[in-house]
């Protein structure tokens, strides 16, 4: 872990400009704004179809100060893949100077990398192309109007997991992606929140360190998705880590490291009333999702060797 | 100097791509295109060609890391056949839309279903709307010829486009014939390597593949209308060189035969060699037939398939794909009519649907379709047949 990095240590080089499209209070544009802080000036940028790419490029405008490519919904791993192949052999073929390094990573929305991007993301992971994919993820489809995604949590309202007298939100559990990319032996996986920036930083500095395919998972709050006050963005995001219904830690060559430390857990009923998507939710319900929340924290502290995040407080 | 030796189809087109000095090779297996990236993988194994093969997961994955590949600056190339290019459909019009270089072979396959390995052009032609230059071979020689021209019309400033070189499967792809083998230094140098298209750069850092609303949509795809159309040109200069260069001529079309021939029957790929040596072999009295065979689909030379076709009293074009339900069922039959309507020629027209999915295109098959023909010579347009003609299908 780092030392005490904080807000004030991060670079205060712009390489995200303003004037996006994107909602106040989207998660995703502090997310991007970081990212971009913490990655190389020489980097390439793919980006799948989603929120973020639609709001941040409406030409002739666009937010990005890196060279940025979107190509379709599902195939920014292996858009990144052929980036990485050809600065690959390019620079042996002496076209890029050999003292240039240039990185590539990877953003998709969850839709785009749960869901409909899963297999160019697990090809991407399995070759061992030497690209950082970040996922944000909002939980649900948010570009075409809050649709329910394979990372939809339970209980969660979506247009497409409606409250009626038959359904009653999300059924499901949430997919597990970094499951998913820790099946691929990669050698760096983590978790970062916009509620947590230094940690954020450093960890994206880090995966852009290590050689190979890496995977970072973001928290990403969506203020029509989620239907909340725009104002409430970091506080949510807060109370997602001290509730412990999402972790902040990474996973290096398989051993797992919990950089937000919860030593007393609130009730995830806290994080669940901040949010209109979770309003309808019966008592019962929310003890389920208490429930699986415990499990999650079981299952973490486990890997960890340790307990690193708490019980529930009283 | 050149060399002749013994190529596959498949063989002949991968010693092209050897020889265009590709940078990067995205592909996934698929019969018949198969043994074009084995034999280039294996190039690469020897280290007879220094370039990266990504091992992509689907063809859909094939073409987007080629997309990247090619923004990123090198000279990128992949191949695939039917399911597989039917996968690749959304991304070959983001392809040609970034107005990316990429060249693909298309090993000619029937679509599904039924599943079936075998030839036609249901892939090729599903794909003819796609914003892609397209050439199709007859023989293997101009398979291997068409690689270097792609790369040649591709990459040409004023084109920027990504092009299909397309051979029959089977028939071509998997069929020995002696080829005069273009080697690397004659290869760039008839097709250098240049980078004359928008890169992802960080000295120079762009957008590529922005958001492009109604204020400019119809401006982007005005502009690659217009690259498209120069394409022609291009293609026309290139293979002009080509000739002077290797010796071996091409044409957007080709013609067989006497010009002024009253019947003319139309084709692509390998079933013009069938037409050909069946015409060679049959003397037919009192009715000259020629031969027009299509090279050129995309941009379709309209003006020369005119040219050739303004005085024939009939004309019949074979097409090896269906599209039911459509106001010309053929294709290329289509395409034809089209181009006569538009230039006012009333040449009379039949269809004929033949050879699907690996059904051999035979001599018979070629004197019924001459005799229908000769049958509708004389007759009014009226008369005509309304459908296409199912030559040597069953009942």
């Amino acid at each position: 872990m780092s030392k005490a990095l904080t807000i004030r240590d991060l670079p205060r080089e712009e390489r995200f400009a303003p004037g996006h499209r994107m909602c106040q209070g989207c998660g995703a544009a502090i997310l991007m704004r970081h990212i971009t802080k913490a990655i190389p000036k020489d980097t390439i940028i793919v980006q799948a179809t989603g929120c973020v790419e639609v709001t941040t490029t409406l030409y002739p405008q666009t937010s990005w100060m890196h060279p940025w490519l979107h190509i379709a919904f599902e195939n920014a791993a292996a858009g990144a893949s052929g980036i990485e192949a050809a600065l690959k052999v390019l620079r042996r073929k002496g076209q890029i100077p050999a003292e240039k390094e240039i990185k590539v990573v990877a953003i998709g929305g969850d839709g785009g990398t749960f869901d409909i991007g899963i297999q160019a993301l697990s090809g991407m992971l399995e070759r061992g192309h030497d690209v950082l994919y970040i996922v944000y993820d909002n939980e649900a489809y948010m570009n075409t109007g809050i649709q329910r995604s394979g990372a939809t949590p339970l209980g969660a309202w979506t247009t497409t997991t409606p409250v009626g007298k038959i359904w009653h939100g999300e059924w499901r559990l949430k997919k597990d992606i970094i499951g998913i990319a820790l099946a691929h032996r990669v050698p760096y996986v983590a978790t970062v929140n916009p509620a947590y920036l230094p940690d954020l930083y450093m960890k994206i500095s880090k995966a852009m360190s290590i050689k190979g395919p890496k995977l970072i998972h973001a928290f990403s709050p969506c203020v029509p998705g989620w239907r909340y006050e725009p104002a409430l963005t970091i506080t949510i995001a807060k109370m997602a880590v001290q509730t412990g219904i999402w972790v902040n830690y990474e996973v290096i060559n398989g051993v797992l490291n919990v950089t937000t430390p919860v030593p007393k857990r609130k009730p995830v009923k806290e994080y669940l009333k901040l949010q209109g998507r979770f309003r309808h939710l019966t008592e019962e319900e929310i003890s389920n999702i208490q429930k699986y929340v415990d499990e999650q924290v079981a299952y973490i502290n486990k890997l960890a060797g340790k307990e690193v995040i708490g019980p529930v407080e009283a | 100097m050149s060399k002749i030796i013994p190529l596959s189809g498949n063989s002949a087109v991968a010693y092209a791509v050897k020889s265009a000095d590709v940078d990067v090779i995205s592909a996934y297996p698929i019969t018949p295109q198969t043994t074009i990236v084995e034999k280039l993988a294996e190039f690469i194994a020897n280290g007879e060609l220094d370039a990266e093969m990504i091992h992509v997961e689907s063809e859909h994955s094939a073409l987007s890391a080629a997309v990247g590949a090619s923004a990123t600056g090198a000279r990128v190339y992949t191949a695939s056949s039917s399911q597989g290019i039917a996968l690749m459909y959304e991304i070959m019009f983001i392809t040609s839309s970034l107005r990316l270089p990429i060249v693909m072979t298309i090993a000619t396959r029937a679509l599904s279903a039924p599943i079936n390995i075998w030839n036609d052009h249901s892939d090729f032609m599903a794909v003819s709307d796609t914003g892609w230059v397209m050439m199709m071979a007859e023989n293997n020689q101009e398979a291997h010829d068409d690689v270097i021209l792609a790369y040649k019309i591709a990459e040409d400033p004023e084109v920027l486009l990504p092009v299909v070189t397309a051979l029959d499967g089977y028939f071509m792809t998997h069929t020995i014939e002696p080829i005069n083998v273009i080697e690397r230094d004659e290869a760039l140098s008839f097709a250098p390597k240049r980078k004359t298209w928008f890169t992802l750069d960080p000295d120079k850092p762009i957008t590529i593949g922005a958001l492009g609303d109604p204020q400019w949509y119809s401006e982007f795809k005005k502009q690659q209308y217009e690259a498209m159309k120069k394409s022609r040109e291009v293609f026309e200069k290139s293979v002009e060189e080509f000739a002077r260069v290797f010796g071996r001529k091409y044409g957007a079309v080709e013609f067989y035969g006497d010009e002024n021939s009253e019947i003319v029957l139309i084709a692509m790929g390998h079933v013009v060699g069938n037409v050909k040596a069946y015409l060679s072999k049959v003397r037919i009295a009192n009715s000259r037939v020629g031969v027009l065979k299509i090279k050129l689909y995309r941009p379709f030379p309209e003006d020369l398939v005119v040219r050739y076709l303004e005085n024939a009293k009939i004309i019949g074009v074979i097409d090896r794909a269906l599209i039911p339900g459509s106001a010309s069922p053929g294709p290329l039959h289509s395409e034809i009519v089209t181009a006569l309507r538009k230039h006012g020629v009333s040449s009379k027209t039949l269809s004929f649907i033949c050879g699907l999915g690996g059904r051999p295109v035979t001599h018979e098959q070629i004197s019924t379709m001459i005799s229908k023909l000769t049958e509708f010579k004389d007759k009014p347009a009226s008369e005509l047949p309304r459908e296409p003609l199912f030559i040597g299908v069953r009942e």
